[in-house]
């Protein structure tokens, strides 16, 4: 009777927070599926085929502007408003800048030979400074070895281990 | 087909095929002239987009230009050549309005659209809310339209996208503001237009053209200023030869 009693506790009370805790694995999934049936249930969706989203390669333009590539709306003529003489070469002549602007591109401040020639020397010392210490010791005494190889033997006695004299 | 009508009278209904795109036709490969480069076409005032081709919507020459302009679209650009009168405002078009009415934030400007144009004070070079222009009622105002279209009331503005006038804002006092139909406003602002590099040959004198199809003259004396406005108003119907002859009689006198 008792056993019975118990396993009659309602859907609703077994979902609750503190009664999850002695429920054993079967019904915690059973409860959950009902839950998640409920959810979906519940969620609108529409009953639509789906938008297929077509390029288009077909740009509306309502303005004659671009179109015909009208000049700018205002203009002076022999110096009457040299405000306005101003504007205009710099608003007509906005394509043909841009051509301007390129030539200049091609002339630069330092020509190519002084660039190389420059970067010849800048190699060694701008390499320096991504190697490591020791490697860059390594380079030193390479240098050094070539100016005298007595110095060699001098620089390994020192990284020798010196016994402390009693 | 779109390309052989070039040039010829489109009516409002028409609809115009376009060249196919590649992957359109299966089998036939693209081998005429009449095969557009693949690439973003731009169909222009008068045309509208319409499943495969273009629709008309207004009457007038249909016009196309080749792909590699400046502003056109990578597969050229159609458009309907018309001859209008009543003026719609158009995003971006340069435009000359005049102030009818001072109502607080916002000026109303007479555009010769169906409806007059919103202007806010804050849209001049150096305008703040301390520092007001200084517009009354009656000025012409130069300026462009960021709002225009079909539902909204237009919008205009007197500074470009970086905060500058860029010649926009109030045009002067004295002057001579007359009407022409949109067409000979198009004409006269072509690149290759002789008129006005003609007129420009004459004395000094400042004009502005609005895409409204108003047109703002100011030269030195009252007189010449009515010459060149009769000239631009004669002009639109007279052939280069009548033109040369008119401008001849002119520098005698």
């Amino acid at each position: 009777m008792a056993g019975e009693v118990r396993t009659r506790l309602s859907k609703n009370l077994l979902r609750m927070k503190f009664m999850q805790r002695g429920l054993d694995s079967e019904t915690k999934k059973q409860l959950e599926e009902e839950e998640k049936k409920i959810i979906s249930e519940e969620h609108w969706y529409l009953d639509l085929p789906e938008l297929k989203e077509k390029e288009s390669f077909v740009i509306e333009e309502r303005s004659f502007m671009p179109c015909e590539d009208l000049l700018y709306g205002r203009m002076s003529f022999k110096g009457f408003n040299p405000e306005i003489e101003k504007l205009m070469i710099q608003m007509n002549s906005r394509y043909k800048k841009e051509e301007i602007e390129a030539d200049d591109a091609t002339e630069a401040d330092v020509s190519d030979e002084e660039m190389a020639r420059r970067y010849e020397t800048l190699v060694g010392t701008i390499g320096k400074k991504f190697l490591k210490k020791r490697d860059q010791r390594v380079l030193q005494d390479q240098d050094e070895d070539k100016d005298e190889n007595s110095n060699m033997r001098h620089s390994k006695m020192k990284k020798m281990f010196l016994k402390p004299l009693d | 087909a779109a390309q052989e009508l070039v040039g010829r009278v489109v009516l409002p209904g028409d609809v115009l095929l376009l060249p196919s795109h590649p992957e359109a036709d299966g089998e036939r490969l693209p081998l005429g002239p009449g095969f557009a480069p693949p690439g973003r076409l731009v169909c222009g005032p008068g045309l509208r987009r319409c499943g495969a081709g273009l629709l008309v919507t207004k009457c007038g020459l249909l016009r196309h230009r080749q792909a590699g302009g400046a502003g056109g679209g990578s597969g050229g650009a159609y458009w309907v050549d018309s001859q209008q009168k009543r003026y719609v405002p158009v995003k971006g078009d340069h435009v000359i309005g005049i102030v009818t009415i001072k109502a607080g934030d916002i000026f109303k400007v007479d555009v010769g659209g169906s409806e007059q144009a919103s202007l806010s004070y804050l849209a001049f070079e150096g305008a703040t809310k301390r520092n007001r222009p200084n517009v009354q009622v009656g000025d012409l105002i130069y300026g462009q339209f960021i709002v225009a279209n079909k539902d909204m009331e237009p919008e205009m503005v007197c500074i470009d996208s970086s905060g500058r006038a860029n010649g926009m804002g109030v045009i002067g006092h004295d002057g001579l503001l007359f009407k022409v139909s949109l067409g000979l406003i198009r004409k006269l602002l072509a690149p290759s237009c002789e008129i006005i590099q003609e007129l420009g040959q004459l004395y000094p004198f400042e004009i502005v053209f609005g895409m409204n199809g108003r047109i703002w003259v100011k030269a030195k004396t009252i007189q010449q200023t009515l010459i060149v406005a009769n000239i631009l108003e004669a002009c639109e119907h007279m052939t280069a030869e009548q033109r040369t002859q008119a401008f001849a009689k002119l520098s005698e006198s």
